[in-house]
């Protein structure tokens, strides 16, 4: 009994690591030769003439070719795949193309092999906790150089380019040395968000400085409503927060301060500790809804629809993830945040930027038709599609039919947004710098739990940026 | 045919030896081959660099924390669990008194063998749901309701089980000790029900009470079974990683909250393996873990090597 109980005890605790080399050892070597071999073959680009190829006219760009089919792969996740459901049937309704639809959150299961064989998908939402990095795509020779679809002309006005009907910036998380491979078409706004329903029956007004923010926290909590809600098991919440603080009162400066690593991004910059004596104030005095600092985002995003505090910090996914718990009078509206006084932004600007990256891999057997679907999603029509079944925003400029009518929160962050205009920021550190991220969130996380004072935490996060900047690595980034 | 035989038993073993050499084996020296250089886990380019990552690990305050998190359950876990599932074994087993002539377990003790064994068919998932219910962190929460509607505790002011330091470690520690203690008391139940009984009959006629038949019989007859659970709850004590992961405040990824005070090995290797992208440093953690593993094992059989009582 004993021996084998031996045997046991080597195996448990590294069964995860065990599982991961193995599978990498096993699936990454050959998959590589693979590869090579395909690309070497030269076979991919004679392929693409073939029985794919139909005519090309000034509607249909890339020639996408009548009664061929197209293979989809949607990763279903916050957004579901209801809007790609759409998109595909309204493509077979014009183009008479019909597409095999796969909604999936394993999209590094079931993709992986297929990319590693030369099957792959025709387009994908490579998105989730599972995504294949687009990085590690794109450096296996897997991914299709958008230019094409990019250049090529707008659904809705054949004289713009495609490219030039988006936000501008929201192509660029998706550029690998110089080129964009993937698409990132969801744009999401961050901020705090309330519900019209409550402010309405409270008489309250939007605020919009932080003080006007306190003040309707103050009456909140002599009813017995929590001011602010967060979520707190996962600290990033609450950092959007601060960190929109920071940006807003110090400026862009502030902001960049903490990306590039500077040795003043928080100790010495009067922004950041403003900012956090600001957030500091309402865990002091007792404006933080009971018990959120350990809730996790449904928990406490659940309490907030059933008003039991006023605000919750959360980016714009906020109101499909909440559709369920969403009472229907709710009234979900989105609010920048408040301004400290003197602060540089104005109270408008807002944290945004796209994510959720659709990519055509370089072997899709139906390319012309893939091109010609990610076009379209780049058109008013099928971004308000996206926009009804998914609450979300894209990254087209304008790109919801006025006519239609949205959820209230969505809607929000629509006029939010325009009113937003170019002051939009946002913060590349969490992209960057995963380990000073969590170093950072460590510390909002005792802050809020007031075992840390403001003073402290803006020690323990200049500490983390100052280790970051001792990472030879952390030299590749920099912006300006 | 002798030789036959050889042959006849070596065809059994080929397969079983060559998958524990492939699936096994080889990780584990991957590993350590990966654990020397500074491999992103996204892609096969990497450098070599030499022990720069075990460097690295000595000075890791986290990871280091995390060790002393995993040893204060490797103490805990099977300390507590153990007593408890001996001590309610024994009650069922041998525990009642009253009627003349023989031992049997209190009232109801087949009812409360079955009862005690519910919590093992749950998985760890499902337990860290059911226990996050219990320790919510505001009056929806199973023990600050109670504590609330009693008056012991502000509705303003819940107690954040899993978001105090100091709680933190001994809230898992209790989901894994009434995770397991109906296993162990299954196991130690039907190790003393081989114990024959005419030695508790002797010892009760001799005038021995529950605490000396218990001391002097159940336990010393028990070594070999007590040993085995210790191994089986090390192994528990040493992972920790699906509890943490999933119950605690997040630390980027897999839990660790709050500020790395619930971080155990697994965790703090998961986090640099997939998070931050860390995975050679990763590798050199899991090497650590497999060494300090190993030793545990030899160490754990050497202490409770005993004398085997035949009976």
């Amino acid at each position: 009994m004993g021996s084998t109980a031996h045997h046991g005890a080597e195996g448990v605790g590294r069964r995860d690591l065990i599982k991961r080399s193995a599978a990498l050892g096993m699936v990454a070597a050959p998959g590589m030769g693979l590869l090579s071999g395909c690309a070497s073959g030269g076979g991919g680009d004679s392929d693409e003439g073939g029985d794919t190829k139909g005519k090309t006219s000034k509607d249909n760009p890339f020639g996408a070719k009548k009664g061929s089919k197209l293979d989809v792969v949607v990763f279903k996740g916050g957004y579901g795949d209801d809007y790609a459901k759409a998109w595909e049937a309204d493509f077979s309704k014009k183009l008479g193309i019909s597409s095999t639809h796969t909604g999936t959150q394993e999209i590094t299961g079931k993709l992986q092999p297929r990319f590693n064989a030369g099957n792959p998908p025709d387009i994908v939402d490579d998105s989730g906790a599972q995504q294949i990095k687009v990085d590690v795509l794109y450096k296996n020779g897997q991914l299709l150089d958008l230019s094409e679809v990019l250049d090529a002309p707008s659904v809705d006005d054949p004289a713009k380019k495609v490219r030039d009907t988006l936000i501008p910036g929201t192509l660029d998380p998706g550029m690998q040395e110089g080129k964009i491979v993937a698409l990132n078409y969801i744009y999401t706004v961050w901020g705090l968000w309330y519900s019209g329903k409550l402010f309405k029956d409270k008489g309250w007004e939007v605020p919009k400085t932080w003080d006007d923010f306190l003040a309707i926290c103050k009456d909140a909590k002599s009813q017995g409503i929590g001011g602010l809600a967060h979520q707190g098991k996962y600290p990033y919440y609450i950092n959007v927060a601060i960190m929109d603080l920071i940006a807003k009162k110090g400026g862009l400066d502030a902001m960049k301060a903490i990306d590039n690593l500077d040795p003043k991004a928080f100790v010495g910059s009067d922004a950041a500790q403003e900012a956090i004596e600001a957030i500091y104030e309402v865990v002091e005095k007792g404006y933080l809804m009971p018990g959120t600092n350990g809730l996790t985002h449904t928990e406490s995003q659940t309490r907030w629809n059933q008003y039991k505090a006023v605000f919750i910090t959360s980016g714009s996914w906020l109101e499909n993830e909440q559709l369920k718990q969403t009472p229907t009078d709710f009234d979900m509206k989105f609010l920048p945040m408040p301004l400290l006084s003197g602060s540089t932004l104005p109270f408008e600007a807002i944290r945004a930027g796209s994510g959720e990256p659709f990519v055509i891999p370089a072997k899709a057997a139906n390319r012309p038709a893939a091109q010609e679907f990610m076009r379209r999603m780049l058109s008013k029509e099928w971004s308000t599609l996206f926009a009804k079944q998914a609450n979300s925003l894209t990254i087209l400029k304008d790109g919801v039919d006025p006519g239609v009518r949205l959820r209230p929160g969505t809607q929000s962050t629509v006029e939010a947004s325009k009113a937003a205009g170019d002051n939009t920021f946002r913060y590349l550190y969490t992209e960057w710098y995963g380990e000073m991220g969590t170093a950072i969130e460590a510390a909002s996380n005792e802050l809020m739990a007031k075992r840390i004072q403001p003073k402290e935490w803006l020690k323990r996060c200049q500490a983390a940026v100052d280790k970051q900047a001792k990472d030879p690595a952390s030299k590749k980034n920099h912006r300006d | 045919m002798r030789k036959g035989q050889y042959r006849f038993v070596a065809g059994f073993l080929f397969v079983p030896v060559a998958l524990y050499l492939i699936f096994v084996i080889w990780p584990y020296i991957q590993t350590f081959g990966y654990s020397l250089t500074n491999w992103k886990g996204q892609s096969q380019t990497f450098d070599f660099v030499g022990l720069d990552n075990y460097k690295a690990l000595v000075e890791d305050d986290v990871f280091l924390k995390a060790i002393w998190h995993n040893v204060f359950f490797l103490v805990f876990i099977p300390v507590i669990t153990i007593l408890l599932a001996l001590f309610f074994a024994f009650m069922l087993n041998a525990g009642g008194r009253g009627r003349a002539g023989g031992v049997q377990g209190v009232a109801g003790s087949r009812l409360y063998k079955i009862v005690y064994f519910f919590p093992q068919v749950l998985s760890l998932a499902i337990l860290a749901v059911l226990f996050n219910a219990v320790y919510r962190s505001d009056g929806g929460g199973l023990l600050n309701g109670f504590l609330i509607k009693l008056g012991l505790v502000d509705a303003d002011s819940p107690v954040e089980w899993l978001n105090e330091p100091d709680m933190v470690l001994w809230a898992l520690l209790l989901v894994v000790v009434w995770h397991g203690v109906g296993f162990y008391l299954v196991l130690f139940s039907a190790a003393m029900q081989s114990v024959p009984r005419d030695i508790y009959e002797a010892a009760l006629i001799d005038g021995a009470g529950r605490g000396q038949s218990f001391f002097r019989i159940t336990l010393p007859l028990l070594w070999d079974t007590v040993q085995t659970a210790w191994v089986y709850l090390g192994i528990v004590a040493m992972d920790m990683f699906v509890l943490v992961s999933s119950m605690t405040q997040n630390m980027g990824a897999y839990g660790g909250g709050p500020d790395h005070h619930s971080d155990v090995m697994s965790t703090v290797m998961m986090r640099n393996f997939l998070y931050y992208g860390k995975s050679g440093y990763a590798c050199a953690m899991g090497v650590v873990m497999l060494l300090l593993t190993l030793v545990l094992s030899v160490v754990t059989l050497r202490a409770t090597r005993r004398e085997r009582i035949e009976f």
